[in-house]
């Protein structure tokens, strides 16, 4: 059924260059992730500090949750519209895939609609009726936008699981027949992609927002205002990385399961082997990988939990299904596991000293180990993408239709992706400006008084 | 009324609501772009931020639902229309990402000069997109993107009159709703002077909607027979409800009744849409590709459709108490 498919689907003819349309795509779809995260993790943040402020009174929780909405409010904008690019796109450039298994994996699309209508429903409620609602009333509409932006979340990559792992349909002569869109949208690698794509999201958030105010101490702010701006998005982050790092050896194993290429890519495994060694680091040139570490039986005990099971390597598969770029495969995915316990270790310190001390580590070392952290947050995940995405070539669904295929055949497509590059280089820099405004133009009173929190305006 | 005619009118109406509310966001936008300089205009740019700020970001997502509803039922239309008009719909999506972050950044920065950049681009940016979606929507309504996957031109099907004329009127229409819905919110502000600018630019750009509109209907008597055969027969009954409900509207915004224009002014918009789609069912694309032809199987459209109805019990209240809690006259 799979691999019958992909020549005879694109009857135009034309073959296209794909390279300025994978381009465009991956520049966009990366640029976008990292405000989706925060889009998903943020309104979690700003509920739970809000919360804690209606609890007990505490003005320096009624602040965060001000100047988090506020950010939340000009992150969600962006974030809405570069993800409409991406829907745009999705036709533009690969009109092959969409005309042909649009049907197949278009109901989580379809659902996920619904979902980000909630939450840019509520998000207008919430930001704009902060000073019109009772304040028990506004709490509770900033919980739609939290669930909705996770469903959002889990509904989008289920459409690229489905990608991965593609089911829910019939090819017969190059005809697609029988689809079943619920079997397609939940296929082998929703449940594993999605639960780490959520929490990858969230611990962008946590770390994320953790950094800035760690940079912020690190100048000698040391107010309760800062230090509950960090140890709160710190502390969610660090309970989830260990959960993280068991869902990622979840997913790991299902790559091993249904996308043996894939998996031989990220470990850079050259030939089929019984008792496979794991390969840390190290770079792969003319069929294999030189300079890395091996710890021998590592990799069969991982993927299959028995020390001399056979791993399909590269070589189970004709040359061109192999995907091109091992090296960049094996060490992003190497580099996102390496960033994952590192995050570990970082939260194993903050535990470890709050269980001795009841506060968090005082050395400006543990400052500027969570001033990077963020940076390395976001790094993971766009290294995490990295393995799937490239590991996935040279196709755009499994073992059913290849990237060349898929893409649009009219000419002109590289000017499109010239004029993302330079509109997104222009949103990069005024992105990053305005928010650091955020920090300077309203300067944090040594003693916060009620009158600085219901003066702060959110919109 | 078959499954794939029910999804198709799905996408219509999901296309009529994003022109009356997003299209309304964009016509915002060209106010402010001809508001004037930073003190003259300020307090009608305070006016449009104010009045589409709680509620653009969820009239803009009616474009995605069009977009994700119409790949999931109708692939290869929007296989074939996305790939031939890659040029417009490219641009439109620039329009699309300036628009909302430009607006957004706007309201948080505070120097003059920031503001008036970042003014500036959301202004320009709200009338370029409507105007490339426009014509791209004019070039498949002029039959000038076959079927199939890259198999139109990628200039020419969109860069001449019907389709260029179709863009125009897109720009012209969302002004004149914007307009209309403005002059309301002002005088619910209780700023006459706003009141009375609205009024005489909902009108003005009443005129000019109708014009270019009964305008079009030349250039499609020459570039787009099939689909003026289809606007004076089957579609007819709508093309003179949307001229009556414009005359309505422009003896209403005379007479100062600004609420109940909202309604006549949608309408007489609506109906031009839905005449359009009158005029070309079941057809599609040309040659050839029927609304029958183009959609998805059956499991398919059943499991939207089903989805969409669960997701539209949830939506409705929440939507409706959007507008109504920010159409209340409060003080914030």
């Amino acid at each position: 059924m799979w691999s019958a498919g992909s020549a005879v689907i694109l009857a135009a003819g034309r073959v296209a260059d794909p390279v300025a349309a994978r381009s465009q795509m991956g520049f966009s779809l990366a640029w976008h992730i990292i405000l989706a995260c925060f889009g998903v993790g943020l309104p979690g943040l700003v509920i739970f500090v809000e919360w804690r402020g209606q609890r007990t009174g505490d003005v320096a929780y009624r602040l965060l949750a001000r100047r988090w909405a506020k950010v939340l409010g000009v992150l969600f904008a962006v974030g809405a519209v570069s993800g409409t690019i991406l829907s745009i796109e999705l036709g533009v450039l690969w009109s092959g895939l969409m005309s042909n298994y649009g049907q197949v994996i278009g109901l989580p699309f379809a659902i996920e609609g619904i979902a980000f209508f909630i939450e840019a429903i509520f998000l207008g409620i919430y930001l704009y009726g902060w000073d019109r609602l009772p304040p028990r009333v506004h709490l509770l509409t900033g919980l739609p936008i939290f669930a909705a932006g996770v469903a959002s979340a889990f509904f989008v990559v289920c459409a690229n699981a489905w990608m991965n792992t593609p089911t829910g349909f019939t090819i017969s002569h190059g005809r697609i027949s029988h689809v079943d869109p619920w079997s397609a949208m939940f296929n082998p690698a929703t449940w594993p992609e999605t639960v780490h794509m959520i929490l990858a999201a969230l611990m962008v958030t946590g770390f994320g927002v953790a950094s800035v105010y760690a940079v912020a101490m690190l100048r000698g702010k040391r107010d309760r205002y800062h230090r509950l701006g960090l140890l709160v998005p710190l502390t969610g982050a660090a309970i989830l990385t260990p959960v993280q790092i068991v869902v990622g050896d979840w997913a790991a194993r299902m790559v091993a399961s249904y996308q043996p290429t894939k998996l031989a890519a990220m470990e850079g495994l050259t030939r089929t082997t019984k008792g496979a060694p794991e390969s840390l680091f190290g770079y792969f040139s003319n069929g294999r990988l030189h300079g890395a570490i091996r710890i021998p039986y590592g990799l069969s005990l991982l993927a299959r939990l028995n020390p001399h099971a056979t791993i399909e390597g590269l070589d189970a598969v004709p040359a061109s299904d192999r995907p091109p770029l091992v090296t960049v495969v094996h060490l992003s995915f190497d580099l996102m596991v390496s960033i994952g316990f590192g995050l570990l270790a970082l939260g194993a310190w903050l535990a470890w000293s709050w269980w001795r001390r009841r506060e968090p580590p005082k050395t400006r070392w543990f400052l500027r180990a969570v001033a990077i952290s963020g940076i390395a947050a976001v790094a993971a995940m766009e290294l995490g993408w990295i393995t799937t995405e490239v590991g996935r070539q040279p196709w755009i669904v499994y073992h059913v239709l290849r990237v060349a295929d898929a893409v649009n055949p009219e000419p002109g497509i590289q000017y499109g992706f010239y004029a993302v590059m330079a509109i997104y280089a222009i949103l990069t820099v005024t992105t990053i400006a305005v928010l650091r405004q955020f920090t300077r133009a309203s300067p944090v009173p040594l003693a916060p008084q009620e009158r600085d929190v219901q003066e702060y305006k959110i919109t | 009324m078959s499954l794939a005619t029910t999804m198709a009118a799905v996408i219509w109406a999901g296309v009529t609501c994003y022109a009356l509310f997003g299209g309304a966001d964009f016509g915002a936008g060209f106010w402010d772009l001809l508001a004037g300089g930073a003190r003259r205009g300020a307090a009608q740019r305070r006016l449009i931020e104010h009045s589409i700020g709680p509620v653009w970001e969820a009239n803009h997502v009616w474009l995605i639902f069009v977009l994700v509803i119409m790949w999931t039922c109708f692939p290869k239309l929007f296989g074939a229309v996305s790939s031939t008009l890659w040029v417009p719909l490219t641009l439109a999506a620039f329009g699309v990402i300036v628009r909302g972050s430009a607006f957004a950044f706007r309201k948080t920065v505070t120097a003059t000069w920031q503001r008036r950049v970042f003014g500036a681009a959301f202004a320009a940016s709200s009338v370029i997109t409507p105007f490339f979606l426009g014509a791209a929507a004019g070039a498949v309504a002029a039959g000038r993107v076959p079927p199939g996957v890259g198999a139109g031109r990628p200039v020419a099907s969109w860069w001449s009159p019907v389709p260029v004329m179709t863009g125009i009127l897109a720009v012209v229409v969302c002004a004149y709703l914007a307009a209309v819905y403005l002059t309301a919110d002002a005088r619910r502000g209780g700023d006459m002077t706003l009141v009375g600018q609205f009024r005489w630019r909902a009108l003005a750009a009443g005129v000019a909607a109708g014009a270019v509109a009964a305008g079009g209907l030349l250039f499609l008597h020459q570039d787009a027979a099939a689909l003026y055969h289809g606007l004076i027969h089957r579609g007819l009954p709508l093309v003179i409800l949307s001229a009556v409900a414009g005359v309505v509207s422009l003896g209403l915004l005379y007479r100062r009744a600004f609420l109940t224009v909202r309604l006549s002014a949608a309408l007489a918009v609506a109906a031009v849409l839905w005449a359009w789609a009158a005029a070309q069912y079941p057809r599609l694309l040309d040659p050839g590709l029927t609304i029958g032809q183009a959609a998805a199987d059956r499991p398919v459209l059943l499991a939207t459709l089903v989805s969409l109805g669960a997701g539209a019990v949830l939506l409705a209240p929440s939507l409706a108490w959007l507008y109504i809690l920010f159409q209340r006259s409060a003080s914030g």
